[in-house]
């Protein structure tokens, strides 16, 4: 078999099951790939080799044996750092965690050790997910590997990066106001937010609990809901999660088929602040849409327009809430402690050592917007905000079966362009923000260049809560006719490192 | 809605447990009043008779059998600690000598 690491995940696993290939052959493929150019792109922060290896061994004695395996068994995975993986460095990209190894795994990792998947490493991303470029993390940025000037999108740019880079086929990464979404469209992959509650958060470290939510990254559809079924499920440990079955989102990719689908355009999810480049890959995608037999609607979501505003409330409340935590006591950084500080002074020195800029300017947004007189006006009417919008979304799916929109206003902008201006930096996720605040599912997938830069331009479809299914539905199908009329995934198209 | 001082961050920074320097507090003082200005355009949606959410699932109440499972041991939660001492973890003064 050619090349190992530009085969996807499920050609890789279906060579390990038929023994053309063994899983410590795939995996030192990729291993070897990552210490090729992983020094150019960053996208990993820790690197599991051995347990990646004594993994694939396992796999292999399984084949040998005839034991029945998964239909990822023995395919590769980054995981991003901020889910806790047992005995392995876990610093969701923060210095105050710098060292931290969880006694325990995550529900996503448990997962994909049951299902063979062998864990490569730790990916980077900003700072307790906070940010859209990864510059925000405390261990420097990751690069894009279709221009390593270039932002690989965040929170979760190691994650996306990592397939770009054909450093791993598969990858997790969590998604708050669109930190799976926004990597995928910047960096030419695909990444699906599942519906809220539709994969574990237990073992994340939560940035707002309201709106977290892990899933899956690959470079293909397929590979992305073959790894959304593995992980995906009711977990008893997280109280949020949804005691359903999980649609069948393999078959929907194989499906494929958009025939008669009723497809919207969001109205206030386009024109005015997109790139001209975006704008016109966009309206090309919702031509071959039509041409593939869907019907292309208008739909308007007056309040999305609030959207921002209501997340960049609701997010650094609960992020303050949920980051009390780090105060230096039970595990991570402890710093000041000279047996003369208190112990308030201790955390307060702690915290100031241990968080990065972005992450004392969310702490302290939020510790204002819930701070006595200012609930109501902020905190309380976000809230109400984030109830129109999901009406919004409600009254969208009655009229049609999916949403889209572009995944982000630009192609990737150059690292350090937006570094220094927050608000600007928070404009990237407009487009992404409002699925969170619903809490359904969306997809982004590569629609083609952007004619003026040449950097990758992608499309977010939305589907109604626990209706996960038509985004691998119209995704395919929406893949399917791109591939035949570039004879590839754009993927294919990324320079090689 | 009014401008954020100073002094307003300065507390906030207590209120979080931060100990920050004398020019961040400046510099978040002016970088938090652009961001609120901003967000407080959520003023502007009416919504008195809208009821808040916090939530995208209307779950209430989920629990689990009450059943005694393996959980990490008392070595493993210390196995992290900054500072353990007698099987305990070691932290600061919390009170007052008097």
């Amino acid at each position: 078999m050619n090349d190992l690491t530009r085969q996807s995940a499920a050609v890789l696993a279906d060579a390990i099951a038929t023994k053309a290939v063994t899983a410590v052959e795939v995996t030192q493929a990729h291993l070897d790939r990552i210490a090729s150019v992983d020094g150019k792109v960053h996208a990993f922060l820790h690197v599991t080799a051995e347990s990646a290896l004594a993994q694939a061994q396992a796999v292999d004695a399984k084949v040998a044996a005839g034991t029945p395996l998964g239909p990822l068994a023995g395919v590769p995975l980054g995981l991003k750092d901020v889910l806790a993986m047992k005995g392995e460095p876990t610093t969701a990209g923060s210095k105050i965690l710098e060292g931290w190894r969880p006694p325990y795994d995550s529900t996503v990792v448990a997962r994909l050790r049951a299902a063979d998947i062998v864990i490569l490493g730790k990916t980077n991303m900003d700072e307790f997910a906070m940010g859209s470029s990864t510059e925000h993390s405390a261990y420097g940025p990751t690069h894009n590997p279709w221009d390593l000037d270039r932002i690989p999108g965040g929170s979760g740019g190691g994650s996306a990066a990592a397939l770009a880079a054909f450093e791993a086929p598969l990858a997790i990464g969590t998604d708050t106001g669109g930190s799976i979404r926004q990597p995928a469209s910047v960096t030419g992959t695909v990444g699906v937010k599942p519906t809220y509650g539709g994969v574990s958060r237990y073992g994340q470290i939560a940035l707002a609990s309201s709106l977290d939510q892990p899933g899956p990254c690959a470079r293909s559809v397929l590979d992305t809901a073959l790894l959304h079924a593995a992980i995906a499920g009711h977990d008893p440990r997280d109280s949020t999660s949804i005691n359903a079955p999980v649609p069948d989102v393999v078959a929907a990719a194989k499906k494929a088929d958009v025939r008669g689908m009723r497809i919207g355009v969001v109205t206030e999810l386009m024109g005015d602040g997109y790139q001209a480049g975006v704008s016109q890959r966009y309206a090309e995608a919702l031509d071959t849409l039509r041409e593939l037999g869907a019907e292309i609607i208008e739909v308007s979501c007056p309040h999305f327009e609030y959207a921002l505003g209501a997340y960049y409330l609701i997010l650094p409340s609960e992020a303050s809430s949920n980051l009390a935590r780090f105060d230096g006591m039970r595990y991570g950084l402890r710093a000041g402690d000279d047996g003369k500080n208190s112990v308030e002074q201790v955390m307060a020195i702690t915290r100031e050592a241990g968080f990065g800029p972005e992450v004392k300017r969310r702490i302290m947004l939020g510790t204002y917007a819930l701070s006595s007189g200012y609930y109501d006006a902020y905190y309380g009417q976000a809230q109400k905000v984030r109830t129109l919008i999901t009406r919004d979304f409600n009254a969208a799916f009655e009229k049609v079966d999916v949403l889209v929109s572009p995944t982000a206003p630009t192609t990737a902008f150059k690292l350090g362009e937006k570094l220094d201006d927050p608000l600007a930096m928070y404009l990237n996720d407009v487009a992404t923000i409002p699925v969170n605040l619903a809490g359904i599912g969306a997809m982004s997938l590569p629609i083609g260049l952007a004619p003026e830069d040449g950097l990758p331009v992608g499309m977010q479809i939305m589907a109604p809560a626990m209706a996960d299914d038509r985004l691998y539905l119209a995704g395919g199908a929406l893949e399917a006719a791109l591939t035949d009329k570039w004879g590839h995934l754009l993927i294919e198209e990324a320079p090689a490192l | 809605m009014t401008s954020i001082t100073r002094p307003e961050v300065a507390h906030l920074a207590r209120l979080a447990r931060l100990d920050l320097a004398p020019e961040e507090l400046d510099h978040y003082a002016e970088q938090l009043d652009v961001i609120l200005q901003s967000v407080a355009r959520i003023s502007e949606v009416a919504a008195d008779d809208i009821p808040p959410m916090s939530h995208p699932i209307p779950m209430v109440n989920v629990f689990r059998d009450d059943v005694v499972t393996p959980g990490i041991t008392r070595d493993e939660a210390l196995a992290a600690a900054p500072a353990a001492e007698d099987d305990r973890f070691r932290v600061p003064r919390i009170l007052d000598e008097e």
